[in-house]
């Protein structure tokens, strides 16, 4: 029988556009600390419904409950927090360097700095980290110098990339931290790659990943779940869902019929959705994921379900394609919000502290600026020596290099 | 010294570096407990164990970038892609991130890959089985691109290209594998047993990467070729009378340019043949590099001898191959001018 009713092309379309109300309803937000958390050796196939909900351990007055509590002492909390206010400080003055034309380009991370920072503290310094470009906190939170960072953005004489690469495409072997690629996607199968030589080595460490939520529709996130399964990994996998891929909503990706944790099952993999906003529930995940792929028992998918608070980079304006309150309306909160009020419950922290923290940290940013500034911007001063474009292309210069520098005139 | 054909030769290169660094590790798709649809790694995983050369799944954009992760961390796995065919999927982690990975880390990150791969024609293999890609590596800054054309050069350079600290393209003529095939499609192909380089030494010796190879002396003409042109090309010299210089080029980039320099102003002619397509080849580089460097030397103008500009055709398989006819009438040519 021919099938008689119209066929219909259906093209996912956000709630809301620029002009309507931002409500995020359909948003399922559940009870901090109801949850269960299983051991981490537990079967992939026994905890798939772990994919569906959402870890959550800060509930609505700022209290730690439930059994994914990582009951982290408050020095590491405030660690934490301290590393969280500082990169969105970063982040703010480096957005209005490129306003003023000091640098080409700029990426905040904007009310994701806990799918970072709260990972750079539950692994190993050792690990190896093959971020997206919106990792910065992982970088701040090892302690790399904010000054070598802002060089990076100008591409001045202090740049240790010389230069090369887009501002925010940082990188730091001796802090394990991948060089970041403009190709999305493309680190996911490559931190399975690096876990499967520690793994042949007999190493202890891991790799951890970072993607976005848009980029899972590149055939390398597949690849990245299907190699880490077959030959189990040490790695973790993690997908920030900040909702926006530009200005594709998440469900332009394939986020409106399934989680993006749920890729993880069909691979036999485990996959966790976590509240990327809550600090402790990324702190703990990170840490059930790692206890896990340290045991040889391999991967784990995290969806670190947060919200892109800003435009996606300093080339577009998100109020072209969303409300302009949408940001207000999302349903989990800020993550420094949270984890300073959860800090205030302990009462290990105080609203004079938060301020005196602030303002240091905007002194710290501030005249770190100054310094990058006074060696160059891309408006002018010192920049990496020309001849140095021609290096690193081979370990050795080969002769059309060479030839090719002299006619450059370096 | 054992003879060895291409496929041996190959064999024991892998053989020797896996011996040699516990860094060396392999896989692919079919080259663990089977060896290879072309035997390259036959008997590698029993003597050497299943994490030393292991199977991999279908997915060459997985292989390579596992690969680039492996070389991050310090080892230096070789893959085989089963046909130079199947290597797209993987391109973007070839140019966007294995090339590049040393320049825009300035330096902090390498990645000492190897690549290997079958590719060419000659074999009845239609479109996904015959095609020569080299100019798609050597037109990507940061790639080593290396063919070798007989049993002694493949073990020797595949050696150095596991050592090297850059990644490495390293393309196989699989329709030389088994003998020196000379474009003679109609004639059965001599063994490689019968040919002075079949002569293989054991264990590790390196043919320098960057280094072209004058194979045949002449005084009359240039032939810059690879692969299964240096025997095409040997043959269309002594087909068609003509003394014929035969370089054969062995890296393709960074390619031997006091090698090509020095032949063409001692001959005056120079003809590039490959089996690729004509246009954008490879040949259209050698043929600007040439015209640069000794454009005072040259008597005739440079002549390309190629693929045709279309896919790899099934049933006219010798009409486009460039056969030793082709390029005899190309030397003529180029010494009537």
């Amino acid at each position: 029988m021919r099938n008689r009713v119209s066929l219909n092309l259906h093209i996912p379309q956000p709630k809301h556009r620029p002009g309507e109300k931002a409500e995020f309803s359909y948003v399922l937000v559940p009870k901090a600390g109801i949850v269960e958390r299983p051991a981490s050796d537990a079967k992939a196939q026994d905890i798939t419904s772990l994919a569906y909900s959402l870890i959550r351990v800060l509930d609505d007055e700022g209290r730690a409950v439930g059994p994914w509590n990582p009951k982290l002492d408050p020095e590491t909390l405030r660690k934490g927090l301290r590393a969280m206010m500082l990169t969105r400080a970063y982040d703010d003055r480096m957005f209005r360097a490129q306003r003023h034309g000091k640098i080409s380009f700029y990426m905040k991370s904007t009310g994701e700095e806990a799918t970072s920072v709260a990972y750079a503290l539950a692994l190993e310094h050792e690990d190896m980290c093959f971020p997206s470009y919106r990792q910065q906190g992982l970088l701040i939170a090892r302690g790399y110098p904010i000054f070598d960072m802002m060089c990076q953005c100008y591409s001045n004489a202090r740049d240790p990339l010389k230069g090369r690469q887009l501002p925010i495409m940082y990188c730091s072997r001796k802090d394990g931290f991948f060089t970041i690629s403009g190709n999305l996607g493309t680190q996911f199968p490559q931190a399975v790659g690096w876990a499967l030589a520690s793994a042949y080595k007999g190493d202890d460490r891991i790799a951890v990943s970072w993607i976005g939520e848009g980029a899972t529709a590149e055939g390398d996130f597949h690849h990245a779940l299907n190699f880490a399964s077959i030959y189990r990994a040490p790695v973790i996998l993690n997908v920030v869902n900040n909702q926006w891929a530009i200005s594709s909503f998440q469900g332009i990706a394939g986020g409106e019929e399934s989680t993006f944790a749920a890729r993880a099952i069909g691979y036999g993999l485990p996959g966790l959705r976590v509240d990327g906003n809550d600090f402790l529930a990324v702190y703990a995940a990170a840490q059930w994921a790692s206890e896990r792929a340290r045991a040889n028992h391999g991967a784990t998918l995290i969806e670190l379900f947060t919200y892109r608070v800003e435009g996606h980079s300093t080339s577009d304006d998100p109020g072209r394609y969303r409300p302009a309150d949408e940001g207000k309306a999302w349903p989990l909160g800020d993550p420094i919000e949270r984890l300073k009020r959860h800090l205030i419950g302990l009462g290990e922290w105080s609203e004079a502290q938060h301020e005196t923290l602030a303002t240091e940290i905007a002194e710290l940013v501030r005249e770190t600026q100054r310094e990058a500034e006074a060696i160059g911007t891309m408006e002018g001063g010192a920049r990496p020596p020309l001849g140095t474009m021609f290096e690193d292309v081979f370990k050795d210069m080969p002769w059309h290099l060479r030839a090719q520098r002299k006619q450059a005139g370096a | 010294m054992p003879a060895m054909n291409m496929i041996q030769a190959l064999n024991s290169a892998l053989d020797a570096m896996l011996e040699r660094d516990p860094n060396v590790l392999i896989f692919g798709e079919d080259v663990g407990y089977f060896g290879g649809v072309f035997r390259v790694t036959d008997g590698l995983q029993k003597k050497h164990g299943v994490t030393r050369c292991f199977d991999a799944p279908i997915g060459e954009g997985g292989i390579i970038a596992t690969a680039i992760g492996m070389g991050v961390y310090g080892l230096r796995p070789v893959v085989e892609i089963q046909f130079a065919d199947y290597i797209y999927p993987g391109y973007d982690q070839i140019v966007s991130e294995m090339a590049r990975i040393r320049y825009r880390s300035a330096g902090d990150f390498y990645v000492p890959i190897t690549i290997r791969t079958p590719y060419g024609g000659g074999i009845f293999g239609g479109q996904t089985h015959s095609q020569s890609p080299e100019a798609l590596f050597t037109h990507v800054a940061g790639l080593t691109t290396v063919i070798p054309s007989n049993p002694h050069d493949a073990k020797g350079l595949l050696i150095s290209a596991i050592e090297s600290d850059d990644p490495v393209i390293f393309l196989e003529p699989k329709r030389i594998y088994n003998g020196p095939f000379d474009g003679h499609h109609d004639k059965p192909v001599e063994p490689w047993a019968k040919h002075p380089l079949s002569d293989v030494p054991e264990g590790h010796y390196t043919v320098p990467l960057g280094k072209a190879a004058i194979v045949r002396e002449g005084a009359d003409v240039t032939v810059l070729v690879y692969g299964t042109m240096v025997h095409v090309a040997l043959a269309a010299a002594k087909e068609s009378g003509v003394d014929a210089e035969v370089v054969d080029l062995r890296t393709l980039i960074p390619v031997d340019i006091e090698t090509i320099v020095a032949s063409v102003e001692k001959t005056g002619r120079c003809i590039i043949a490959h089996e690729a397509t004509l246009t954008s080849g490879f040949g259209a580089e050698l043929c600007a590099l040439v015209q640069e460097h000794c454009f005072y030397h040259l008597e005739a103008p440079i002549e390309r001898v190629a693929g045709w500009d279309t896919p790899y055709p099934h049933v006219f398989e010798w009409d486009y191959f460039p056969g030793p006819k082709r390029i005899a009438d190309a030397m003529l040519r180029a010494m009537e001018a």
